[in-house]
C-alpha cells in the first residue's frame, strides 16, 4: 500500500501507466481487447443476425425466432446426425484404448516404450489438409486403392468408401483415431506416473489381479485425466469440420454423408448466404456444446472437485 | 520355476515388442505414402489411388521441380506466406499471452476472477461458431487477403494465458519485491527477472502456438481470397479438383509442407509432448 503511494504520480501518463496498481490492468489489456472484439462482439452479432432475414446487403429484416423454426429441415437434421454420431464413436475410441495402451507402456515389462510414444504421436503434428489427402486417396473407390486393394485381396469386393453413409462415418472416426491416439496416450501416461507404486504392490499382496488393479486402481486415478479428454472430445467431435471439407473437397458431400453441424453453418452461410438460418444453427451448436459438458462435469463431479 | 517364468516374462515383452512395432508402423503409414506418391506421377494416383505399387523406373523428382516451376511458382507464395504469418501469429501470441497469464498468476486486482473466468469460457467455445460473425467483422476491418487478417482474430491464446499462468503461480515471489527494491518499474521485474525464467514456458508455447498457425485451415480459408495469399494447407486443398489436374504438384507440396515440422519435432521431443499437452490437468 505505502509502496505503491510512493511510487504513484498520477500527474502524468507515464506515472498512470507505472502505478503498481494499474499495471496489471495494462498486462491484460490484450485478452480484454481481444475477448470483446473478436468474441462478445461476434457472439452478440450472431444471436442478432439470428433473429434476422438478411438478403443482400441492404435488406435486413428482423424475423423473430422464425430461423430457428426454420432449422427442422432434413438438411439440418441430417447434419446433427452426421455430428452426433461422429463424436460418439470418436469417444468411444479415443477414451478407452489409449489408457489400456498407456498401461501397457508403462508397464515394466514393455521395452523402448518411447519409440512407439514418438511415433504413435506423429499423426497430431499433421494438418487436417495433408493428413487427409492420405485418407481420401487410401480410401478411394478404385480396386487399386491401399485399402480397397487389401479388401479384394481377401476376397472382397471393392468399397465405395466416400459415397455411403457408413463408409463416409468410417473413414472419418478412423481419421480422428490416426491423428489424436497417441496424444491421448500421453496424457493417460502422465496420468499414470502420478500414481504410487505401493498402491498396486499392496493389492498385489491382496491377490489382486491386473483386470482388477486396472479397473480399481487406474481408472479411479486417472479420473480427472478421463473427464479432460471427455471435454476435448465432446468439443472437438461437434466442432469437426476440416477433416470433411477435405475428404469432399469442400462443405457438401454426396448425399450429406459427411456433412457436420459446422458444414451446415459454412454452407448456409458462405455458400448460400443466408446468414440469419446459419446463426441460429450456430447457436444452436454452440448450445448443445456447452449443455454436454456442463451435464458431464456434473456427473463427474468435476465441479465438486475444484472448489 | 525360475526359469520358466522369465521364459514368460520374455514371450509378453516380444509380444508387446511387435504390437507397438505395429501400431507405430500404421500411424507412420500415411507419411511414407504420402512421400513415395510424392515421386510418381500425378495421373498414376487419379487412375489408382493411394497406392502400394513402386515401379521405381517412374520415380522421378519431377514433381518437386514443378513446385517452382508450375503455375507462376505460387506454391512458392504459399509458403512465404506460411512462413509469415506463422512467425508472426507465434511471436505475438506468446508476448501477448504470457503478459496476461503473468498478471493473472502474480497481481492482485479487481477483477482477476472474472478475467480467468472469461479466458476459460473463451476456451470452452470452439472457434468455428463463430466464423459468420467474424468473417463479416473481417469485411468491416478490411482483413480479407491480409497477413493480419489471417491470425489477428486468434491472437490472444487462452491456453497459452492458461499455461503462462499456471507456470508463473509456482514462480518465486521473493524475486519481484527484490527487483522492487533495486528500482525496477512493474515492467522491468516483468521483461528483465521474470521472462528468462519463464523460458522453458516460451519454449513449450512456441510450439504449440507455431505449429497451431502453420496446421491453420478453416480461418485462412475464409479470410483468404486471393490465389498468391492462401496459406500452405488453404493452397493444397484448392489443388484437390476433380479433374486432378494439379496432382502432380499435390503430393510433393503436402510432403514439403510436413517436412519442417517433422524436423523440429525429432529434435524437441520433450517440449513438442510438453506443448501439446499443455492444457491437460495434472493428473
Amino acid at each position: 500500500m505505502s509502496a505503491a503511494n510512493k511510487t504513484l504520480r498520477p500527474k502524468t501518463i507515464k506515472g498512470i501507466l507505472t502505478a503498481r496498481g494499474v499495471f496489471p490492468y495494462v498486462f491484460i489489456l490484450p485478452f480484454i481487447l481481444s475477448f470483446l472484439i473478436f468474441f462478445l462482439y461476434p457472439i452478440i452479432s450472431t444471436v442478432e443476425m439470428s433473429m434476422q432475414s438478411i438478403k443482400g446487403f441492404d435488406t435486413i429484416e428482423f424475423i423473430g425466432l422464425k430461423n430457428y423454426r426454420n432449422l427442422f429441415n432434413r438438411q439440418f437434421f441430417n447434419a446433427l446426425s452426421v455430428t452426433a454420431r461422429y463424436t460418439f464413436w470418436t469417444i468411444l475410441i479415443l477414451i478407452p484404448i489409449p489408457l489400456v495402451l498407456a498401461n501397457i507402456l508403462n508397464s515394466h515389462l514393455t521395452k523402448g516404450g518411447n519409440i512407439y510414444k514418438s511415433a504413435l504421436f506423429m499423426p497430431a503434428l499433421t494438418s487436417v489438409v495433408m493428413a487427409g489427402l492420405f485418407f481420401k486417396f487410401a480410401f478411394a473407390e478404385q480396386p487399386t486403392a491401399l485399402i480397397n486393394s487389401i479388401i479384394v485381396s481377401l476376397g472382397g469386393e471393392p468399397y465405395r468408401f466416400l459415397y455411403t453413409k457408413t463408409g463416409a462415418m468410417i473413414v472419418l472416426v478412423l481419421f480422428c483415431t490416426w491423428k489424436w491416439m497417441g496424444v491421448n496416450l500421453i496424457y493417460y501416461m502422465s496420468a499414470l506416473k502420478s500414481i504410487p507404486a505401493e498402491i498396486y504392490e499392496s493389492a498385489e499382496i491382496d491377490g489382486a489381479n491386473s483386470i482388477q488393479k486396472f479397473l480399481n486402481i487406474t481408472v479411479p486415478s486417472v479420473k480427472p485425466t478421463i473427464i479432460y479428454v471427455l471435454t476435448i472430445s465432446v468439443y472437438g467431435g461437434f466442432a469437426m469440420f476440416a477433416e470433411s471439407f477435405t475428404l469432399f473437397n469442400g462443405a457438401r458431400s454426396p448425399g450429406d454423408i459427411g456433412t457436420t453441424l459446422v458444414g451446415f453453418i459454412y454452407n448456409q452461410g458462405l455458400n448460400q448466404n443466408n446468414f440469419g438460418l446459419a446463426s441460429a444453427a450456430g447457436l444452436v451448436l454452440l448450445g448443445m456444446v456447452l449443455t454436454i459438458n456442463v451435464i458431464q462435469l456434473l456427473i463427474t463431479g468435476a465441479f465438486r472437485k475444484e472448489a | 520355476m525360475a526359469v520358466q517364468s522369465k521364459t514368460k516374462t520374455n514371450l509378453i515383452t516380444a509380444s508387446i515388442i511387435i504390437f507397438f512395432s505395429i501400431l507405430s508402423l500404421i500411424a507412420l503409414m500415411p507419411f511414407v505414402f504420402l512421400t513415395l506418391s510424392s515421386f510418381k506421377p500425378g495421373v498414376e494416383m487419379i487412375q489408382n489411388g493411394l497406392n502400394l505399387r513402386l515401379d521405381f523406373e517412374n520415380f522421378s523428382l519431377t514433381n518437386y521441380g514443378y513446385l517452382f516451376t508450375q503455375r507462376e511458382g505460387v506454391y512458392l507464395h504459399w509458403y512465404k506466406n506460411s512462413i509469415i504469418i506463422t512467425a508472426l501469429q507465434t511471436g505475438g501470441g506468446l508476448l501477448l499471452s504470457s503478459m496476461v497469464g503473468y498478471a493473472l498468476a502474480l497481481y492482485k486486482f479487481r477483477g482477476r476472477n472474472l478475467t480467468f473466468i472469461l479466458v476459460l469460457v473463451v476456451m470452452m467455445v470452439p472457434v468455428e461458431i463463430l466464423l459468420l460473425p467474424l468473417y463479416k467483422l473481417s469485411i468491416a476491418l478490411k482483413m480479407f487477403n491480409t497477413y493480419h487478417g489471417a491470425f489477428l482474430p486468434f491472437l490472444v491464446s487462452m491456453t497459452g494465458i492458461f499455461f503462462f499462468r499456471q507456470y508463473a503461480i509456482g514462480m518465486p515471489k521473493e524475486l519481484m519485491e527484490a527487483g522492487r527494491i533495486d528500482g525496477c518499474t512493474e515492467y522491468g521485474i516483468f521483461f528483465k527477472i521474470m521472462m528468462p525464467l519463464m523460458k522453458p514456458a516460451y519454449g513449450a508455447m512456441t510450439i504449440l502456438l507455431a505449429m497451431g498457425s502453420w496446421n491453420s485451415f478453416v480461418w485462412p480459408l475464409i479470410v483468404m481470397r486471393e490465389n498468391v495469399m492462401l496459406t500452405l494447407p488453404v493452397g493444397l486443398q484448392t489443388m484437390l479438383t476433380p479433374y486432378g489436374n494439379n496432382y502432380d504438384m499435390l503430393m510433393s507440396g503436402a510432403v514439403l509442407a510436413v517436412l519442417p515440422i517433422m524436423i523440429v519435432f525429432l529434435f524437441n521431443q520433450k517440449s513438442f509432448i510438453a506443448g501439446m499437452t499443455a492444457g491437460s490437468v495434472k493428473g
